[in-house]
Formats: structure tokens, sequence, C-alpha cells
């Protein structure tokens, strides 16, 4: 009869590669070269300037709820760039800088939040889902393609984005079993930005960490500073690596702080204090990599300021875009519920056509129907 | 009396609830202290403590089960589902336990608990937000499946389900959450479950609908009107068990029907109003029964979602075809 505690051999780690003032771990730095560091920059500008034209586009009537991602972009400008091309990504809905890394055009990210399906097609070769709105569904989708992966013997990861708050579901917990069990190349990435909605991060879970868990589904989690570019890049770039030589999944914690409401038409005054939010607006994560860049030598006020114009050009001709590519036809919302249309479908989507003729809705140049 | 919106109706209602009956507790997301994301739950975690309105982690899952649990219990939890497109997620739970556990046990367990959530669309909003799943529902034996239209009967319809010795489902129409206000007394009432309201009289047609589908149903009624159809219209309130001898009274009377849903139509509630028309009336009837309802298609994201919603034109468009036939 005996006692004593049992040893785990998952171990949970926190890394941390860029500190508050952008000053580098200098054992470990990855030290990207300045190509793809200055690249990590660009990226988390562009995600920040379209995040705001977004707000702005809601604001103004064009486009619908909006949920920001100002203050997490190091989560996912730096972990969607440590995937390999052939490796998938599975985002929720707030990762900007995945999608533009991944090839989308920004304005299918407007066109998600503007209230079209269209905004939901990938890019070709893209390997990237669309936006997951009921929260944790997709990272049964992401250990599924994972499986696939290691069915077909492929040496590829899947990477998949997940909140805080979506810890608490069950696909959650059954995909990070699943992977565990079936030793898949699944890098689950959960954005703690400390919020769902109202809910802090504390009324989720007892866990004093999210990264944690991982070792009750057998195979290690880290927990990284998740305004840190660097940190978000190197655990996930190990991670996917580990993950592609056969060793299994890795649950990755990115802490962070929502900045912005949950949706633009959300309140945060109801339950949270402005000091909690002034006091990681210190922690900004692309200032904090201006400064390591900067210091490197690699990011110059002339540059810096490149950038900045670039993003906002860019995002200004995606909005562009978007506005003229808003008159789609609504009679296609038939077309796509199967591979052939079934009769009855069909005379529904003739009736819906004589709808629209009687009451008077007017044709574009195309033919097709003009929405009101 | 007071004027007031659906949202402050069913406020009221839980109120009303959580005053008289210790054993109510309210459970959902976002429900206490940020009132919940369509306000439903003011002031509630101010009056009645976090013991009794309660916010819960992001699992729908664990707050149907649990909320099956604390009814098991002896209690009678109120959950609300933020969304019923996220429902789902604790469907399993629904369909095998919540509609089954009185008869398993030989009614020795009642669940007498209720489970709340905004459906329908127009108020522009992504993906998931604006279905009509209501069909699920009232397809599993053991349910109630209650959808309010107007402030005043949301409040008693809500009173009546927490009271209610069985589960209910109870769909909020967001639609009409603060699309306008009616008078609601200021004692509180109840509305008996599983009976429906001829809301308007007439002799030429029935037209059936419930929920947010009854403000262009009275609309298409004015409408008819003016062109000389008198139309009858029935709001269903309940929609299963489904109040068959209302509906049969009404078209057997006008010998004409219309029904009316934002669901989509294959095995939707109209089907199931259709065949008790037939079952029942079949040989009152002068016209083919008529359906206008969401197509057989998802939910268009919201850039088409207007077109997509039935609208008084449609049901009245419809209503003539049958008068006229
Ligand atoms: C299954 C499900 N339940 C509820 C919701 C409503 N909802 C949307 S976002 C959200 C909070 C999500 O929090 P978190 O996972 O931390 O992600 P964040 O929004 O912070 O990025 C909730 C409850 C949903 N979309 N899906
Ligand atoms: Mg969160």
């Amino acid at each position: 009869m005996s006692r004593k505690n049992i040893r785990l051999k998952e171990k949970v780690e926190r890394l941390v590669i860029l500190d508050k003032t952008g000053k580098a771990n200098e054992a470990l730095d990855p030290k990207l070269d300045d190509e793809l560091s200055l690249y990590l920059y660009k990226l988390m500008v562009q995600s920040r300037v379209l995040d705001e034209r977004m707000i702005n586009l809601q604001r103004t009537g064009k486009m619908g709820t909006y949920a920001p991602c100002r203050g997490q972009e190091a989560t996912a400008c730096g972990a969607t760039p440590a995937m390999d091309k052939d490796d998938w990504i599975a985002p929720a809905y707030r990762e900007v800088g995945s999608f533009i890394h991944r090839g989308w055009p920004m304005e299918s990210l407007i066109f998600f939040w503007g209230g079209y399906e269209e905004g939901c097609v990938p890019a070709k070769g893209s390997n990237h889902l669309p936006f997951a709105v009921p929260i944790a569904t997709q990272c049964l989708h992401a250990m599924g393609i994972s499986w696939g992966m290691k069915v077909k013997g492929e040496s590829d990861a899947v990477l998949c984005y997940i909140g805080d708050g979506g810890t608490s579901e069950g696909d959650f917990h059954e995909a990070l079993n699943f992977a565990g069990v079936y030793k898949l190349p699944l890098v689950m990435f959960v954005v703690n930005n400390h919020w769902a909605i109202s809910i802090p991060r504390e009324m989720q879970t007892a866990s004093p960490t999210i990264a944690q868990k991982a070792v009750a589904y057998g195979f290690d989690g880290i927990q990284v500073d998740g305004n840190d570019i660097l940190g978000c890049y190197a655990a996930v770039n190990e991670a996917a690596n580990k993950a592609r030589s056969g060793g299994g999944p890795t649950l990755i914690e990115a802490v962070t702080y929502r900045m912005m409401f949950h949706t633009t038409a959300d309140d945060p005054k109801k339950y949270r204090s402005e000091d909690e939010v002034k006091k990681w607006e210190k922690l900004d994560p692309i200032t904090r990599y201006e400064k390591y860049l900067t210091t490197r030598g690699t990011l110059s006020r002339n540059v810096q300021e490149d950038v900045k114009a670039e993003a906002v050009k860019l995002v200004a001709e995606a909005v562009e875009r978007y506005e003229l590519h808003r008159e789609v036809d609504p009679v296609e919302c038939f077309d796509f519920t199967y591979e052939e249309m079934p009769p009855e479908l069909a005379e529904q989507r003739e009736d819906f056509i004589r709808v629209l003729d009687e009451a008077g809705v007017k044709r574009g140049p195309r033919g097709h129907y003009l929405l009101p | 009396m007071a004027q007031m919106n659906m949202v402050k109706a069913l406020n009221t209602a839980l109120d009303e609830a959580l005053r008289e009956d210790g054993d109510v507790v309210l459970m959902g997301q976002d429900i206490g202290r940020d009132e919940g994301v369509f306000r439903v739950t003011e002031g509630l975690l101010d009056t009645y403590g976090k013991n009794r309105v309660i916010d819960t982690p992001l699992a729908e899952g664990a707050i149907i089960g649990g909320a099956i649990g604390m009814a098991l219990y002896g209690m009678k939890p109120v959950a609300e589902m933020q969304f019923s497109g996220f429902a789902f997620q604790a469907f399993h739970q629904v369909e095998n336990h919540l509609s089954r556990f009185r008869n398993r046990t030989r009614g020795f367990f009642r669940l007498g608990m209720v489970m709340r959530m905004p459906y329908g669309g127009g108020i522009r909003a992504i993906e998931h937000h604006s279905e009509s799943r209501e069909a699920y529902y009232a397809h599993t034996p053991g349910l109630q499946m209650v959808i309010p239209s107007t402030p005043r009967n949301a409040r008693a319809l809500l009173r009546s389900a927490i009271r209610s010795p069985d589960p209910v489902i109870f769909f909020e129409p967001k639609a009409v959450y603060r699309a306008f206000r009616e008078e609601v007394p200021d004692e509180p009432e109840t509305m008996p479950i599983g009976k429906s309201q001829v809301v308007q009289e007439g002799s030429d047609v029935t037209l059936i609908a419930y929920g947010a589908m009854m403000r262009p149903t009275l609309a298409a009624a004015e409408k008819l009107a003016e062109d000389g159809v008198k139309a009858e219209v029935i709001d269903l309130l309940t929609v299963s068990p489904m109040d068959t001898e209302t509906i049969a009274v009404s078209v057997q009377k006008t010998g004409r029907a219309v029904v009316i849903h934002e669901g989509p139509r294959t095995c939707g509630i109209g089907a199931e109003v259709v065949a008790r028309i037939v079952e029942t009336s079949l040989l009152y009837l002068e016209a083919p029964v008529k359906r206008v309802t969401g197509y057989d298609i998802q939910f268009p994201y919201f850039a088409r979602e207007d077109v997509y919603l039935p609208d008084a034109g449609r049901i009245a468009r419809a209503a003539h075809e049958v008068v006229k036939f």
C-alpha cells in the first residue's frame, strides 16, 4: 500500500522572447532573416489597418457587426506564417493576419462581415478554412484534417485557432483527446485574450493556465506571450516541426488582450474596467516589435512609414473592390445547396424570381437582380 | 398597465418568476453582468445575486445538461441559449434526455425547465444568428415548442412555460424584441400552452402564422381587406403540441388557408398544419392550401436576407391565389 505523487512526463512551459520593452532574449531569439522579420511586421500593420477600416465600415453602415482583433495581431501574424505552405489553417473569426498571409484578398473579410457568403470562398491553394462562427466547432475539423494527413502518410500539419472562451466547449476537448490518442499532427493555438464577450478568463476554467490542459490529453502545452510575435512564431514553428515528424500534437496558449469591444454591437464598459484596458495598451504588440526591429537595424523611420502607407493603400483598394462587387444576385442563394438542384427547389427558385419581378426589384447591367 | 417592448416583457416575466419561486434559477452566457446580449436579463443579477442569475462558461451542452440535472433535483432552471443557432451544441441533451426523462421513468422525473433562445432573421447578423429551426423541436415528442409574437403574450407564455411541469423550448422572435410596444397588465398573466388564438376574425381565408411572421401576416391581412378580402388570422403561439381545433374551426368556416413561416418549407411547421387541415377539414376546402415559407436553402447571409424572408406582399399574393382559385 502506498500513496505518492504520480510523475507526468508531459511538460508545460512559458515562453517569452521579446520583453515589454521590445528587448529580445538572445538565446531564444529565432533570428529570422531581415526579409521575414520585416514581412511579419508588414502583416501586423496590414492587419491593424484593415481592422480599423472594418470598424469604420460598420460605423458608416457599409458592413455589419464586426469582431475586431486590435491588440491581438501578434497571434495570427506570428502563428500562421510559422506554418509551411502545405500545412492547413483552421481559423475562428478574429485572425485577420492569417487570412491575409494565406492570400485571401482583403475584401474577402469585408464581404464576410458585410453579409456575403462570397467572403467565405477560400483563396485557391490557401489551405485555409473560412470563418467558424459556432465556437470551437472548427477544432474538430482541424483534428480531422490532421487525422487525414496521418492516415494518408503525409508529413504536413494543421494549425487551429480557438479563443479562451472556446476552450470550455466539448468540441475543443474532444479534438485534443482524439489528437492525443492518434498522435495527430495538430497545433492547437488558443488565443487567450482574457475575455469571451463579458466572461473573464477566470470564469471559463479553474486551471491557472490553459496550456496545462495538454497534460491531461497526453502531450505538451506551452504558454507564450501573445503580444510577442517572435514568441508566437517560435512556439508554432517548433510545434509544427514536431507534428510533421510524428511527434504528435501541441497545445499553445497565447496570452493577449482584446483591446476593443467583443463586436461593434457590444459595450465593454458594462463588464470591464478602463484601467485594465489602459494597462494592456502599453503592451501593444506592434510597438513592441517595432522597437525590436529598430534596435536590430531592420526598421527605419522611413521604412516604417512606407509599410503604413502601403497597408493603407492595399486596404483602400480592397474597400474599392468591395464597393464595386456588392451587387450580387440574390437568386444565387439557391444555387449552391446541392450539386444538382432537386426539381422542387428549382420550382422554389422560379417562384422566388416571380416574387422579385412582381415586387419590381430592378435588374443591373448583368441581368442580375439588384438588392434593396 | 404599462407600455413595453418584448425585451422588457420577458424581463418582467423572469423577474416575477425569480421573485415568486426560490427554485427558479437563470443560467446562460453573458446573462449576468452583461445582462444578456439582448438585455433580456437586465437588472436581475443585481436583484437576485449570482446564485440565481448565473453566468456560465461557454458550453451549451453543459448549460442544458446541467439544467436537466437541476430539474431532476427539483429546481426550475430557465436556461438561455445566446442564439438558437448555438443550441445544437446541446441538442444531444435535448433529444436524449430533456424530451425523454418523464417517459423513461414513467412520470417519476418531470423536467419542468425552460430553454429560452432568440430565433429568426431580420437583424443583419452573421451566419448562425438567423435560423428558424422550430421544426426540429416540434418533431421531438415530449417537448413543448412555444413562440410568442407580442410583448403581452411573450410575458404570459413565459410565465406559463416556467410553471409547466414539462420542458418548454421557448423561441423568442429577435426581430420583434424591440420592434414595438404593447400594453402589458401590471398583474402577472398566464396563457395556456397548447392553445392558439384567433387574432383577427374574417370569413374568406385563414392565415396561420406565429412568432416574427405575425407582423407581415397582419400587414397582409390589412392589404387584403383593402382588396375586399376578409382574412381570419391565427397566431399559433404554441407550435407543438399543436392546437388542431382552432385551425380546423377556422378553416371549416373560411374554406381556404395559407400557412406562413420563416423556416424552410420541407417538413416545416406548415407541413404539419396542412396535414391537420387535410385530416380534419378536407371536404370543407374550396382551394388547395398554400404555404408561404422560407425556401429550402440555408438562411442567406444578411445582404440577401430581406428578399428571403416572407413579407406581406408574398403572403397577400398567396392569399389572393387561394381566394381566386
Ligand atoms: C457555440 C456558440 N455559442 C455561443 C456563441 C456566441 N458567442 C460568439 S463569440 C462568443 C465568445 C467567444 O469567446 P472566445 O472564445 O474567448 O473568443 P473571442 O471572441 O474572445 O475571440 C460567444 C459566446 C457562438 N458564436 N457559438
Ligand atoms: Mg476570448
